[in-house]
């Protein structure tokens, strides 16, 4: 549904976005990663047809944004940065404005504002002012508005940015149920988020791609994936981390803390973290140790994302 | 079509719902009734006709009007609803039209509210009504080549005080160019030509010579000229901001 091909975004000299390529099919959530200012917004402002990129290729379904904005724009729904809407207005009136725009009428129009504002629990406030809404439900209008024509893409940018963690959990909820029938992108700085809702993930840093992948695929990259944690009630650290240093499938191993007793052994290059903690545990019954707790790592994203898009932020403010 | 409609109705909506519009309505109707009647002295001068009403129009939309218009862009900028509106399925140019369509029927508004004065003279005199007319459309012109401009300035900040004030000084321009004691001035060592060009430019020249009751072509066009460059300039400004 969306394809994106060598996008490049230049504001004067300031290349913000630097040559992006990927596509998202219908049924796939896409979660846009990366630190602020490394070009998502400006993707995604690029993507929806608001600014025009300085290069490369946008289609939308069949469309064209470039050559065929109207077509393309009628099939995207968005919620920009900020969730931005009119305050003068109620939030009916908004939300019946935009299904206007979208080119709803009469019955139709009324059907699909009442399903919107359904599905964002705005019944509650539906003939309040939008400025008059706290942070939270003028969030819920402007992300109604995104889906108020059922479209079958939406492109939200940080649509949980500010909402107290129920509302979080709502709009992720149904950011996921949507997404099994439409294309879907969304960027966020949270990363539970993206193991809650997406089925791939994005890194953008300094405007290229730095990883794409399932969030699974993504945790592999971590430095701790497949390594194995243990927590033993035993009286020296040092004696057990000599025993397992000892075991063929282990490549190092690290005491984490004395007391309790917790170490993490790292498999060798070829081995996977379950082998590794089958070893430990078959050593742990040998030895007789006290095991209390064992488990391989799966990997974590916050330090992928980190070590990704940490090492330049090093150099940028080595630079300085 | 439909698009220009739902657009301005929302501004217009949007107009009546901030005090912006009454008090836009209240200001207009108060000052042109005090500078009407009480300094030009309607009632003294013993004609039936609204030369004096209209004479003070350039002057009072001078102010007025790009009060009115100065959120028409600026507003959605600081907003951050342009982003919002121009990613709907619809053309820069219909939310342009539409916005300005809407600010234009504000000020109509105000307008047809000024009809008791044309109810006086008719009632204390036989005017010509025609002539009457005929200022009404030149005034509703004059204001829509000011609110124009208010939109092209408003488009270029997302600040409402910068776009007023710069509206201001270019409808200031534009009544000066044309006025006696500017052009007098460029008489006295100007050479006739430029005299001509100068104030061909000025909404003054095309003003009162509409409120003679002659709706001539020129003068229709050139109020039309005016609106249609400074929209077109507007969907410029808009186009260079989002392209960065």
């Amino acid at each position: 549904m969306i394809k994106v091909r060598n996008l490049k975004k230049h504001f004067g000299p300031k290349v913000a976005v630097n040559g992006i390529s990927f596509t998202v099919e219908r049924g796939e959530v896409l979660g846009f990663l990366g630190p602020n200012g490394a070009g998502k917004s400006t993707s995604m402002r690029m993507i929806t047809g608001f600014i025009p990129p300085t290069e490369g290729d946008i289609t939308i379904g069949e469309h064209d944004m470039l050559e065929n904005p109207i077509a393309a724009k009628r099939l995207i729904g968005y919620l920009p940065e900020n969730a931005p809407s009119y305050a003068d207005m109620s939030v009916h009136g908004f939300l019946s404005f935009t299904a206007e725009l979208r080119g709803l009428t009469g019955d139709s129009l009324r059907r699909a504002v009442n399903r919107a504002v359904e599905m964002c629990f705005l019944e509650g406030v539906l003939h309040q002012s939008v400025e008059t809404l706290s942070k939270g439900f003028r969030h819920r209008t402007c992300f109604a508005q995104s889906i108020i024509h059922d479209p079958d893409v939406l492109i939200l940018d940080e649509p949980t940015d500010g909402l107290d963690p129920n509302q979080k959990h709502e709009i992720r909820t149904l950011i996921r149920r949507m997404g099994e029938k439409k294309a879907i992108i969304f960027s966020t700085h949270i990363l539970e988020e993206v193991d809650a809702v997406c089925s791939r993930a994005i890194i953008i840093d300094r405007g290229t791609i730095v990883a794409n992948g399932t969030p699974a695929e993504l945790r592999q990259r971590s430095d701790i994936a497949g390594a194995v944690t243990l927590r033993l009630a035993e009286a020296s650290a040092q004696a057990v981390k000599s025993r397992i240093d000892s075991v063929s499938a282990v490549d190092r191993s690290v005491i984490i803390s004395e007391s309790p007793v917790i170490l993490r052994a790292f498999p060798r290059k070829n081995g996977t973290g379950d082998e590794l903690a089958q070893a430990l545990g078959d050593l742990a019954l040998r030895e007789r140790w006290h095991l209390q707790e064992l488990h391989a790592e799966e990997g974590r994203l916050d330090e992928v994302f980190r070590s990704i898009t940490l090492g330049d932020t090093a150099a940028k403010e080595a630079l300085k | 079509m439909n698009n220009i409609l739902t657009i301005a109705k929302r501004e217009v909506r949007g107009y009546f719902s901030s005090p912006v519009a009454f008090v836009f309505i209240v200001i207009f109707l108060l000052l042109s009734g005090f500078f009407t009647f009480m300094v030009a002295s309607l009632f003294e001068r013993g004609e039936a006709n609204l030369i004096p009403f209209f004479a003070w129009h350039p002057w009072l939309y001078l102010f007025l009007v790009p009060a009115v218009g100065m959120r028409m862009w600026s507003e959605e900028r600081r907003l951050g609803t342009m982003e919002l509106l121009l990613t709907m399925p619809i053309t820069p140019w219909q939310a342009i039209v539409g916005k300005f369509l809407a600010s234009w029927l504000v000020v109509a508004i105000a307008l047809v509210l000024t009809f008791p004065v044309v109810i006086t003279v008719n009632y204390l005199g036989h005017p010509d009504n025609g002539v009457i007319f005929a200022g009404y459309i030149g005034s509703l012109l004059m204001a829509g080549a000011y609110l124009a401009i208010t939109a092209m300035t408003s488009a270029m900040t997302r600040n409402q005080v910068v776009s007023f004030i710069v509206s201001v000084m270019l409808a200031l321009f534009l009544i000066l160019a044309g006025f006696p004691p500017v052009t007098n001035m460029l008489v006295s060592w100007a050479p006739p030509w430029l005299v001509e060009s100068v104030s061909a430019f000025s909404v003054m020249t095309h003003f009162e010579s509409i409120q003679k009751g002659v709706l001539d072509s020129r003068d229709i066009l050139y109020f039309l000229s005016v609106i249609g460059f400074s929209l077109f300039t507007t969907g410029v400004i808009i186009r260079a901001h989002r392209a960065g």
